[in-house]
């Protein structure tokens, strides 16, 4: 069977893999390591700070997709969980302050932390080893050098507005040596916590402890992790002239080229965002085979910045494996 | 050709990208043309641009300026006419005593320029006050010899409508607005009576004083009749047919009598001449109306005064003094029958002339059954605004002030030998409260009892819904119908082609109430009274004859001309005349609510000045071209020109139901032809306020938009920009409102666009997990983590410390401490000043307001010994723990301490909250499911909500499908799409940008499964919808009881939630139970756990006794223990008290 998935004009055909033993009397297609030490292979496209965009051939598309899941659910990261408010005279309700404290995505290696354990009484709980705090202490004050016409209230007030940055790290206990190099600060300074006017103020301090994307969406590394797969256009006539400048239009920038003979020709399937555009279009019909390379997946993985995406992504490898592991050593598969 | 469209579109866009905000009107206009075909001319642009009319419409006139613009008239115009009708005391005992009424003024003394000061509304909202302006009035007596004046006495409070020319909030800008506390946004037209606001609704009626002709054909009754209303009295006059002869009845009078012997009574002596009144010279009607001629002869009745006499011995009367029959006769011609006629100098001419053209009205009904009028038509329909409600109310309570201050008045003048000579104005203050305190307490129950007309009203007004922004605006645009809701006619709920225009046509409540209770479109007004002197001077000046002059011959040769429904003249040259009427209104001659049209089947002129009709303003078409050009409507939108102007310049008129009739009115420009006399501004006007809400409305199902309307009312959203300024005893605010993707040009005129209730989800139409059948969704819990849906509520308690007669008072305990120091559990929220701290948690159990009330509050308590305190706290009970987010201590009306505490909770969605979308249609949560097993696109977006497919194809909501295309494309396209009612984006447009954009032109994505990771078969349709969460919340609704309280009378367990009540096991279950025959669980379910009661049966006597003893039979012999339900136990028992002794037989079942 073909590893493509066919992209009809109304429906998607052949999208299970069919390489499992048993599924057919005349191939074997037990898993061999040796065989997918050969085939499988991880292409980077682009790699910064927060983005990475990569290939991984010729895997099965549960391994990918748990990858996937992983990145998402299971990979530990920091975030605010408790909050202590001291004073808010500010119009934003705790709750809803606190709860936009939580999704302040943080700068810290989630393995300098441990595990908060909450079978713990509330005194017991935090430790130097398990909690980090912020605190958010501001106080909106009438700024005296403010223009007459002014009318923002940036200028007009100091701490008007009370971003991310505004939150301040206090390192407990040992944390002042182990967080020397790598003080707490949100990834993102400019997140808009909230508003204040003259004689409002907040006073807050919030314990920020290790969970994963499964209990709080706050807990997620990424803001996305997901995968497409490859595109793949077959021409199957050769479509010239005219209509080969429409069937390119059919497509985004860069997928179809026109060769000097003035017939359409396949330049970048990757680009393609696989709209079914020309499957639209009766002058087209048959003329073209649209598909997707089943084992084929171009992962994209979004950090929110505490971890670098190839680390979430080397996490997500981690955890799989120890799942697996889990699962082997379990009872009941005995 | 599309091609080519489309390649125009792209040079159009690259070239508009620059402008950013309103390069999509201006693109639109550009490009419209182009895709029609059409060259770009003017034309096509005034066709583009004419909405603009609408906002400046809204601008001047505001969404409840109905209410503003009635009430304003009461205060400023009508009040004065009550005094003047009310002018003078006289007393009984001393004739040279009089009191007289020069000038009435609410809010403003005479001296002074400025306005009163007036407790801000916010602060009456607070403190529970009633938000009033004194009514002062200027007064002229005598005192012995002496005439005094006096200005500015001050005769009771007036309630003050929001945002009416006495509100302190008139005119006042957002800066003022947000000073005092309050919304800019807020319409105003509400009234604040001890802390409540108050709606007064808008009360349908059948027009007043006009002839409505009706026929029974079953009964062969044909009937016309008058409701005459003055402001002295209300009575309806009726014009019957009985047996082919023509009666006329009314109320007062005894029995029907014949048409001819009234006319005679008026002064009609000749009988060819009440022939000529009615029936003109159509032999036809001659016919049919000589009987009564006869009738008339037979009874020996010719002359007037025996017409007369005959008419005064029918006469029910409730009179003191006698009047000779004579007299009475006269009496009730005069007064009685049609009484909004008014007769000078015993001239009944016009008042004959009225009930010949009643009788005519009947006769050519019975000529033509066609002839008769219907009473559910819009025209025939006159809308009770606040204003005359409350002037009708004011009219008999200020009556009622005079009689009890006259009454005060003659009881000193009585006494002879008075010291001093006797001041009035000493005891005009004695009474003031009556009218401040009948005025607070109708606004506030909602009754209206008015003596003068014997008319008890309950409901007329309502609390001011602010569930949200839309629900309190819908109340604005209420009219509720005096129809029964009970009875079963399809008449009254129907939807009127005559409402076009004038009422939307989507929004009505669904059930008992449907079609009755309806709204106002966007652009009504509604009239308020106007002079009819000038008009009918008018008339005669543009060549109306007299009607006193004209000859009774020649009556019915011409038009007749009636004004507000009385025939006041005769026209050979009707269409001229109108043309004439209708140049002088446009011109601005005379007020542009004024309506002419003509009736050609009734050979009438209808003038209408009265108060209460629906109008709506259309542009003027002349010659076959609209009047309304491109250069006004640029004058308009640069600000040179407001809406007032273009009726100045005879642009824009306004058309009552009546003259909409009359008039030929083209929906676009395109359809205008030489005979269309008017165009229309907008047709998106047709839906009201709430309906305007719905993207694309024109594409959904009827009523569907209908449901949406109901639901929008339910949505938790931003209400106000007051919102946490305000304590209310519920509000609902959602955390994280957004503005809709797909608007509509209504939302941005009503402003929802900044107060909105709703969040534009990411939705895909797809099954998903089995639970999402019956149009459950499935909500992503990733997004719920985000702030997807959350809303908070918030809850007041009031507490108010009341002051005894013996000097002790109610007052507020501190916390109790445990040995540690540390408050105990209960009290931990509290403050030393025993009332919770702000932002203290509370849970179940613990209180919140530690208030003591003491023991002996009537005995004044003698010695030092301080007072003897009972505590009753204020205790939190309710599942979930709240915060407490305000407290407020104040002092009421009343100087009693005011306590209010408002309690916060925030609440993320759960399972079985109520969500719905703008079309229609609802669902509760079924699953909320992680983000990883969701499914998800090429950009990896996975869907905040998954909603099943089948909720589509028997709704029919189009609309919905197209919201998300549009929504989708916006999103791709950084813009707001437009879902306007008639118009909008188009769709082809948005599935260009979504193909330009590298998706699927019909919204349709491949998705990856999130459990397996593979591609799903089909592909989904995908994008944004806006969803509102509706107020119904699992948390709210919870219940479950093991053992709880039970009813004192009979034991059995309470019922509701509120009363932490059992489920009852019904008839129909128990049915089931003894179907099925399972006894014992009968026995459990119906007894055991119920009201089980043992109780001693004698078997000898069969009656039941105690501790094993009968007390009939004195022994203790056949006492036998049994269970029965308390119930039985009590009916025996009451049946024993009514004399019936029911015997009970013991034996057992299981014999040997």
């Amino acid at each position: 069977m073909s590893n493509i998935v066919n992209i009809e004009y109304n429906r998607v055909t052949n999208t299970t893999s069919s390489d499992f033993p048993g599924f057919s009397k005349d191939a074997d297609n037990a898993w061999d390591i040796e065989k997918f030490k050969k085939t499988f292979d991880i292409q980077i496209s682009s790699i910064d700070e927060r983005d990475i965009n990569f290939d991984l051939m010729h895997v099965d598309t549960s391994i990918a997709n748990a990858f996937r899941r992983i990145m998402i659910s299971d990979v530990p990261s920091v975030a605010a969980e408790y909050v202590y408010f001291m004073n808010n005279t500010s119009v934003i309700q705790d709750e809803v302050l606190a709860h936009r404290i939580g999704l302040v995505p943080l700068k810290v290696d989630p393995d300098m932390l441990t595990w908060v354990d909450k079978a713990l009484p509330d005194e017991e709980r935090f430790t130097d080893e398990n909690t980090v705090v912020l605190s958010l202490n501001v106080k909106c004050t009438r700024n005296p050098d403010a223009p007459k016409d002014a009318t923002d209230p940036r200028v007009l007030y100091n701490n008007a507005h009370v971003y991310a940055r505004d939150l301040k790290f206090e390192p407990q206990g040992k944390q002042k040596e182990t967080f020397a190099n790598c003080p707490v600060v949100p990834c993102d300074p400019d997140i808009l916590l909230a508003k204040l006017r003259p004689g409002q103020e907040i006073s807050l301090r919030a314990h920020c402890i290790l969970g994963i994307g499964g209990d709080h969406a706050k807990f997620s590394p990424v803001s996305t992790a997901s995968y497409r797969l490859l595109p793949q256009i077959t021409i199957t006539e050769p479509i010239t002239g005219e209509s080969a400048e429409r069937f390119q239009a059919c497509f985004p920038k860069g997928v179809i080229g026109i060769n000097k003979k003035g017939e359409a020709v396949v330049e970048d399937a990757r680009k393609d965002t696989v709209s079914r555009e020309v499957l639209r279009h009766e002058e087209f019909e048959g003329k073209v085979k649209l598909g997707r390379v089943r084992d084929h997946f171009i992962f994209n993985v979004e950090s929110t910045g505490a971890m670098t995406p190839e680390e979430i992504f080397f996490k997500s490898v981690r955890i799989l494996k120890n799942k697996a592991e889990y699962l082997k050593n379990c009872p009941i598969s005995q | 050709m599309s091609n080519a469209v489309i390649k125009k579109r792209k040079t159009a866009n690259g070239a508009e990208a620059k402008h950013s905000h309103d390069k999509d009107e201006n693109f639109d206009a550009l490009l419209k043309p182009v895709f029609k075909g059409k060259k770009l001319t003017d034309e096509i642009n005034t066709a583009e641009d004419k909405w603009n009319l609408l906002p400046a419409f809204l601008k001047v006139k505001g969404l409840v300026k109905q209410h503003l613009d009635s009430f304003n008239y009461f205060v400023d115009d009508d009040l004065k006419k009550i005094i003047k009708a009310n002018e003078v005391i006289l007393s009984d005992v001393d004739p040279e005593f009089y009191l007289k009424y020069v000038d009435i003024r609410i809010g403003k003394k005479s001296s002074s320029s400025a306005r009163d000061y007036l407790t801000p509304p916010h602060e009456c909202r607070l403190r529970d006050m009633t938000y009033s302006a004194p009514i002062y009035v200027d007064i002229e007596y005598t005192r012995g010899r002496n005439i005094i004046m006096h200005k500015d006495v001050e005769i009771g409070r007036m309630p003050i409508m929001l945002r009416s020319n006495k509100c302190i909030l008139y005119d006042a800008d957002e800066k003022t607005m947000a000073k005092l506390n309050e919304c800019p946004l807020d319409p105003g037209g509400y009234f604040i009576v001890n802390g409540t606001e108050k709606v007064i609704l808008v009360q349908e009626q059948l027009s007043k004083n006009r002839i409505i002709v009706e026929a029974d054909p079953k009964k062969e009754i044909v009937q016309a009749s008058v409701t005459s209303s003055t402001h002295e009295r209300k009575s309806k006059t009726y014009v019957i047919t009985k047996n082919g002869k023509i009666y006329l009845k009314h109320n007062s009078i005894a029995e029907e009598i014949p048409i001819a012997i009234v006319l005679k009574a008026c002064g009609i002596i000749s009988e060819l001449e009440i022939m000529q009144l009615v029936c003109g010279n159509d032999s036809a009607y001659q016919d049919i109306f000589a009987v009564n001629l006869e009738e008339a002869s037979r009874m020996n009745i010719y002359t007037q005064q025996q017409a007369l006499e005959y008419i005064g011995t029918k006469v029910k009367t409730m009179r003191r003094q006698k009047l000779s029959i004579l007299q009475e006769g006269i009496e009730a011609i005069a007064t009685t029958v049609v009484a909004h006629l008014t007769v000078e100098a015993l001239n009944f001419r016009e008042k004959a002339l009225y009930m010949a053209t009643m009788a005519r009205r009947v006769v050519m009904a019975i000529h033509d059954p066609k002839m008769v009028d219907d009473r559910d038509y819009v025209g025939n329909k006159r809308l009770e605004l606040a204003g005359q409600l409350i002037s009708l109310l004011f009219e008999d309570l200020f009556k009622k002030f005079n009689s009890d201050f006259k009454a005060s008045i003659d009881k000193v003048l009585k006494k002879p030998n008075r010291a001093m000579e006797y001041d009035a104005l000493l005891s005009i203050n004695v009474h003031s409260n009556n009218i401040t305190s009948g005025l607070n307490r109708a606004i506030s129950t909602g009754n209206w009892s008015l003596k003068r007309f014997k008319m008890e009203r309950a409901g007329v007004t309502h609390v001011l819904s602010r569930l949200s922004y839309i629900s309190a605006l819908g109340m604005m645009t209420r009219i509720s119908s005096q129809f029964e809701k009970s009875r079963k006619v399809s008449g009254p709920r129907a939807l009127q082609p005559s409402q076009f225009g004038m009422l939307c046509t989507a929004d009505t409540p669904e059930g008992e109430a449907c079609g009755l209770v309806k709204n106002l479109a966007l652009m009504t007004h509604i009239t308020t009274d106007y002079e009819e002197e000038p008009i009918r001077k008018l008339c005669y000046i543009l060549g109306v004859e007299d009607i006193s002059m004209v000859d009774s011959a020649s009556l019915h040769l011409n038009f007749g001309v009636y004004l507000n429904g009385t025939l006041v003249g005769v026209t050979r040259f009707a269409n001229k005349f109108v043309t004439q009427f209708r140049e002088l209104r446009r011109s601005g001659k005379i007020s542009e609510f004024i309506s002419i049209h003509s009736n050609a089947h009734q050979k009438a002129i209808q003038i209408a000045t009265d108060g209460g009709r629906i109008c709506r303003p259309l542009i003027i078409v002349r010659d076959g071209k609209s009047t309304v050009e491109a250069h006004h409507l640029a004058d308009l939108i640069n600000g040179e020109l407001v809406f007032d102007d273009f009726l100045k310049l005879g642009l824009v008129e306004y058309l009552d139901v009546n003259e909409e009739n009359d008039s030929f009115i083209a929906l676009y420009e395109k359809d205008i032809c030489p005979a269309s006399t008017h165009m229309e501004i907008e047709p998106f006007t047709v839906l009201g306020a709430v309906a305007g809400l719905i993207p694309y409305p024109h594409h959904n199902q009827s009523p569907r938009n209908t449901y949406q309307c109901a639901m929008g009312k339910q949505a938790i959203g931003a209400i106000a920009y007051n919102q946490f300024k305000r304590i209310d005893t519920l509000l609902y605010l959602m955390i994280y409102p957004q503005q809709p993707m797909v608007k509509t040009k209504t939302i941005e005129l009503i402003d929802y666009d900044k107060l909105p209730a709703g969040q534009n989800a990411t939705v895909a139409v797809m099954s998903y997990s089995g639970y999402d059948i019956e149009d459950a969704l499935v909500l992503n819990k990733a997004s719920i983590d985000r702030g997807f849906g959350r809303c908070e509520t918030r809850r007041k308690t009031t507490t108010i410390l009341k002051r005894y007669p013996n000097h002790t008072q109610d007052i507020i305990g501190g916390m109790r401490v445990d040995e540690n120091g540390e408050p105990i559990w209960q009290h931990k929220s509290l403050g030393p000043d025993g009332l919770g701290e702000v932002g203290m948690k509370v849970e179940s159990g613990q209180i919140y307001i530690n208030k003591s009330i003491p023991t002996n509050s009537t005995e004044p308590f003698s010695d030092d010994a301080s007072a003897q305190y009972k505590e009753t706290p204020v205790i939190y009970r309710a599942p979930e723990a709240s915060h407490i987010d305000q407290v407020m201590m104040s002092v009421s009306d009343n100087d009693q301490a005011l306590i209010k505490v408002l309690l916060r909770q925030n609440r993320r969605p759960e399972l079985g909250d109520k969500f719905s979308s703008r079309h229609g249609q609802k669902g509760v949560c079924g699953i909320i499911v992680k983000q990883e097993d969701l499914p998800f696109n090429d950009q990896g977006i996975s869907p905040d909500i998954i909603m099943n497919p089948h909720g589509f194809p028997s709704r029919m909501t189009v609309g919905k499908m197209i919201e998300l295309i549009s929504g989708k494309a916006g999103v791709l396209n950084g813009s707001l799409e437009y879902g306007t009612c008639f118009g909008g984006s188009k769709l082809e447009d948005m599935s260009k940008i979504l193909v330009d954009q590298g998706f699927n032109y019909s919204g349709k994505d491949m998705l990856y499964s999130g459990i397996t990771g593979e591609c799903l078969q089909a592909y989904i349709f995908f994008g944004p919808i806006y969803y509102q969460k509706l107020k119904h919340m699992v948390l709210d609704k919870m219940h479950a009881r093991a053992r709880g309280p039970r009813a004192v009378l009979t034991r059995q367990p309470t019922e509701g939630r509120s009363r932490d009540g059992g489920l009852r096991l019904g008839e129909m279950e128990r049915d089931c139970v003894i179907a099925y025959g399972a006894s014992q669980l009968l026995l459990e379910r119906l007894m055991i756990s119920s009201d089980a009661f043992e109780v001693d049966v004698c078997n000898g006597c069969g009656l039941m006794g105690y501790s094993g003893w009968c007390t009939s039979c004195k022994s203790a012999e056949n006492v036998i223990k049994m269970t029965i339900p308390y119930a039985a136990k009590l009916l025996f028992q009451e049946l024993l008290s009514m004399n019936i002794a029911p015997r009970l037989k013991l034996d057992d079942i299981f014999q040997e």
